[in-house]
């Protein structure tokens, strides 16, 4: 199975029935894919719609109708339209339940960079930071290393997204939840070793007795 | 009533220089036509207030390839490798501010308020320079508003006074950019007439909008 499925999947595992999720673009928007049928969730698209729906057929778009990427969406029956101010005061207030987002790096302390890589790539947060600082729970989905070198650092040197611990980083490698003590690996991926993901890390993992696979 | 105006009309109203607040999240609820008509009058040294500057060729993202901007305030530019390479030439200022920030700090100047306290940005380069606020024993940052001279509205429908009804993800900014905007230019798909839009739909009162765009000579 290739990497990002792997995370899709995981992901979508920790989706709960009946909440209000914002996935992010890239292989975070992935997750929808794998969700179960009968878990029925809305997804916000930050730009101002919750409910998301599937890309419309072609020839049906409306161009009033599109995902925080700019890409043509629907919108599911009971969805609703919002503005930008209802749409990141939810995601402040504690409104919504689960961020699923990209990450560049991250630290011993659950720390997020995903938002600029000074003199190279600055974009712009756009929703990122309000999203790691208001939702209640936030997901990191990434691949464990970027050209053989670990995201999951000592320190980040990546300017910081939020100084909030995320709740759960997901990679191909492994499940990581840290916590007050630190980083803790929950699980490992299909193909890789409890070794495997300690050498693929920088940052220190807490390894309590036998970590699982995977289920996917 | 309004009186309904060309989208060159509307572009003459703005002298160079000026701050405009445009509604419109890449180009989605964006006020195409009066862009267009910015770009057509060779306007200068505008401060663009926006969520993001598009993709070049497409809504504000025309703006930053004809040289009508200085600065830009926004929360992503990553679409528009033209805003990019004219931040980094020096052409063009770039502020950038969290998308959540970015709408409440337009809010603020809109209804009154001296700033907002939000716990976005902290302990990131965003709270270089600013203000923290501590209440309640948790940190908030102090944000200033952001007024405009002009708020450009996209709207889905106008009646004859003004009143605004929005569609679907072309929301975004708008009905906040109409609160803050010192003179606000409302462009809509179409105009019906008093009474069609219902008042529980109006998203902005009318009482907002200084100038409407007229319908489009094709109607659509």
């Amino acid at each position: 199975m290739e990497a990002k499925e792997i995370i899709a999947r995981r992901v979508a595992q920790e989706i709960e029935p009946d909440t209000l999720v914002n996935l992010g673009i890239g292989l975070p928007s992935m997750v929808a894919n794998y969700l179960p049928k009968e878990v029925h969730v809305f997804f916000q698209a930050e730009n101002g719609v919750i409910g998301l729906g599937a890309r419309p057929p072609e020839g049906m778009e409306d161009p009033d109708l599109t995902d925080a990427g700019g890409g043509f969406v629907t919108a599911v029956p009971g969805a609703a339209s919002i503005d930008s101010a209802m749409s990141f005061g939810l995601i402040r207030g504690g409104h919504l339940d689960m961020t699923v987002l990209g990450g560049l790096q991250i630290d011993e302390r659950g720390y997020l960079a995903n938002w600029m890589i000074p003199g190279k790539m600055v974009p712009g947060m756009g929703g990122a930071m309000d999203l790691v600082a208001g939702a209640k729970h936030v997901v990191v989905a990434m691949v464990h290393t970027a050209k053989g070198k670990p995201k999951i650092l000592k320190e980040c040197n990546l300017p910081l997204t939020a100084q909030r611990r995320v709740s759960l980083i997901v990679t191909e490698m492994a499940v990581i939840e840290p916590t007050e003590a630190g980083l803790v690996l929950k699980e490992t991926g299909p193909d890789a070793s409890v070794d495997d993901v300690i050498s693929a890390t920088e940052a220190s993992l807490i390894v309590q007795g036998d970590v699982p696979k995977m289920r996917l | 009533m309004k009186h309904a105006i060309k989208a060159a009309e509307a572009a003459e109203l703005i002298p160079d220089g000026s701050t405009l607040l445009i509604g419109g999240f890449m180009g989605v609820g964006s006020p195409h036509r009066l862009i267009d008509a910015i770009v057509d009058k060779g306007a200068k040294d505008l401060t663009v207030v926006a969520n993001d500057t598009a993709m070049p060729g497409r809504g504000i993202g025309k703006l930053v390839t004809a040289g009508c901007l200085s600065k830009v305030v926004a929360s992503h530019i990553g679409l528009n490798p033209e805003t990019q390479q004219k931040m980094i030439s020096g052409e063009i200022e770039v502020d950038l501010v969290p998308q959540g920030t970015l709408v409440e700090r337009i809010r603020a100047a809109g209804v009154g308020l001296g700033g907002i306290l939000t716990p976005t940005g902290i302990g990131t380069l965003v709270a270089d320079g600013k203000q923290t606020v501590s209440v309640n024993g948790e940190d908030f940052l102090l944000e200033e508003p952001i007024p405009g001279d002009f708020a450009l509205i996209a709207a889905h429908q106008a009646d004859y006074v003004g009143n605004l009804e929005y569609s679907l993800t072309a929301h975004n900014f708008n009905p906040i950019m109409a609160l803050a905007g010192a003179t606000v230019i409302a462009e809509p798909h179409t105009i019906v007439p008093i009474g069609v839009i219902s008042p529980d739909s109006v998203k902005t009162p009318g009482i907002l909008v200084d100038y409407l765009l007229e319908r489009q000579p094709d109607g659509s």
